[in-house]
């Protein structure tokens, strides 16, 4: 399975292990080496980026800051963004219980297949991905002339939006649960069933419980995905001031018309989004891990 | 093995599953099949004109030759990254240990803006680049840069857990007969990793292929010197080019496909040498 995003792996970690061992041991100096040049890699490509996005959202001070992104034009691109997610979220996360519970849970042919597809959308450029439902839904495409004769705007339009962060965010929830639930096995449900409890009651009584971190690992990052969506949504979204700009469009337009401070300040939150998200991310991960370390000790 | 027929005890596969392919092909497969249709309606010679004119070659020259350099300049660092997250204690490793993430987390529109603040001429790192003759804003250079960001978690995060798992057993022996720490990590240790580095060079490659919200700020998209493909699709878009640009995307889909193909041969290449190497 394809590896595109980060998996909530158990047990992250022992650095002593290795260090305790002579024969893996490097000097002093080769240590140290690799050490500052590897943290000297991280802060050139990785942190500074991010601290240059507050440097320069700040740049004009608190009361700009604070004006940029109550602007109309912004709250409107925040909420758009917020609806965008909100639908593309529950929805994905359906999607991935459901395929999760039927890759994980029941054997056939094609599994594999079925599994790959899933991870298609991680390797179809943004792009392409809003390009596809232009061809569906634009003028030209497939359902224009319907949709004009019925007066349903798609493309350019909200619905658009929504469907092509859809599309973009398709796998992280599935792609989550489904080594996880794999590697449950399936004798907690079978046992469940034979005890007499119903499929609901087995999957939201035994399932459920057993899935709740890694789902939540999928959600947030589905919903970082979706919220920060740019290239497909760009394509679909005809940039209408107001109407069809998401938070990231938002900052792309305000970014070229030179409008630097409100375009860095709107684009402080996403990064604020982002902060939170790998905070969430990194508590889950330790939380997994200290669970590891309880079983192991237990035995 | 003796095959029996097992019967489905657990409930809910006809709905389940019928919901996810239903949900795969309306969502996924039929509109990317339009790709196709619309592409296969200019006839072999129109989209081989279409495919193949010399500022659409030039962007793929481009892409591919950045997306190249960026993967394996993420396999290097990434491997020292990797090495010092696992094997080294330091201050401020579990944080490093999570920010890795960033790329994932933060929108690309974002780190576009943010790295072209940092390498314009009056940026942080741009001031000091430009004196000594290197303009990385508004050049394939900054098109490179942007990948660069994009691709470090791939393959941090391929290696890392592969180092983790990875035996001391085996440095042990190959210390205990005499090998030199150099000659153990090249000839023992670097070959355990070889799959995970493969499929962490592949991930970041096929990620930057078709990356656009960072790289079109920083790249200046300068027709024939510093366009990427996917801003070619968008232009010919603009443009009401729908044919051009479907055929555009439907050169790089068929790419993507073969890439998703090698990636997870590769990574069961790479879950069979980390079984045997336990």
């Amino acid at each position: 399975m394809t590896v595109v995003t980060p998996t909530l792996s158990a047990a992250r970690s022992r650095a002593t292990r290795f260090e305790d061992s002579p024969a893996a041991r490097e000097p002093f100096l080769v240590k140290w080496t690799v050490i500052v040049v590897s943290i000297a890699f991280f802060v050139t490509f990785l942190v500074l980026p991010l601290l240059a996005v507050f440097a320069e959202a700040m740049r004009k001070g608190w009361a700009a800051y604070l004006t940029a992104i109550t602007q109309p034009d912004a709250l409107s691109a925040i909420r758009l963004t917020l609806l965008a997610a909100g639908i593309a979220v529950p929805l994905n996360v359906l999607f991935g219980i459901a395929a999760a519970w039927a890759v994980a849970k029941h054997d056939f042919r094609g599994k594999q297949l079925l599994i790959t597809l899933i991870d298609l959308p991680f390797s179809v450029s943004p792009v392409i991905a809003g390009l596809i439902y232009v061809l569906v839904f634009g003028a030209q495409g497939w359902f224009g002339p319907w949709l004009y004769e019925h007066d349903i705007k798609i493309i350019f339009a909200v619905p658009g939006i929504v469907l092509a962060t859809i599309f973009v965010t398709v796998p992280f929830v599935a792609r989550e649960l489904i080594p996880l639930m794999q590697s449950q096995g399936r004798e907690e449900e079978e046992a469940a069933l034979v005890l007499g409890a119903s499929g609901l009651q087995t999957f939201t009584r035994v399932t459920l419980p057993n899935i709740k971190w890694g789902l939540l690992y999928g959600v947030i990052l589905c919903n970082a995905r979706a919220m920060g969506e740019f290239g497909a949504v760009s394509v679909v979204s005809g940039h209408i001031r107001g109407q069809t700009n998401t938070m990231p469009l938002h900052v792309e337009i305000l970014y070229n018309e030179y409008n630097f401070a409100a375009a860095f300040a709107v684009a402080s939150l996403l990064a604020l989004l982002a902060l939170v998200t790998l905070t969430i991310k990194t508590m889950i991960e330790w939380r997994a891990a200290s669970s590891v370390v309880e079983i192991e000790e237990a035995a | 093995m003796q095959r029996t027929k097992v019967r489905r005890v657990l409930p809910g596969f006809g709905l389940s599953m019928g919901f996810t392919l239903g949900y795969m092909s309306l969502i996924v497969l039929i509109p990317l099949s339009a790709v196709f249709f619309k592409a296969s309606s200019l006839g072999p010679e129109g989209f081989w004109a279409a495919a193949t004119s010399p500022r659409v070659v030039a962007s793929y020259k481009l892409s591919f030759g950045a997306s190249l350099l960026a993967a394996a300049i993420n396999v290097v660092f990434g491997l020292m990254l990797a090495w010092s997250l696992v094997r080294y204690s330091f201050p401020g490793r579990r944080i490093v240990d999570a920010l890795v993430d960033l790329p994932f987390a933060l929108p690309t529109a974002v780190a576009g803006i943010a790295l072209t603040a940092l390498y314009a001429k009056n940026g942080w790192l741009g001031q000091y680049l430009t004196q000594i003759g290197i303009d990385v804003a508004f050049t394939p250079l900054g098109v490179l840069v942007a990948l660069i960001f994009e691709g470090v978690p791939f393959v941090v995060r391929t290696v890392q857990p592969v180092l983790e798992d990875l035996d001391l057993e085996f440095e042990e022996a190959a210390a205990s007969l005499g090998a030199t720490r150099v000659q153990t990590f090249r000839r023992v240790v670097l070959p355990m990793l070889a799959p995970a580095l493969l499929t962490g060079f592949a991930l970041a490659f096929a990620r930057a292929v078709g990356e656009y919200g960072s790289v079109i700020f920083i790249a200046g998209n300068i027709p024939m010197v510093s366009e990427i493909t996917p801003l070619i699709i968008i232009t010919k878009l603009e443009q009401y080019d729908y044919a051009g640009a479907t055929t555009v995307a439907a050169v790089m889909l068929v790419i993507s496909f073969i890439l998703l193909l090698i990636i997870n041969g590769l990574q069961a290449w790479s879950a069979r040498s980390s079984e045997r190497a336990r």
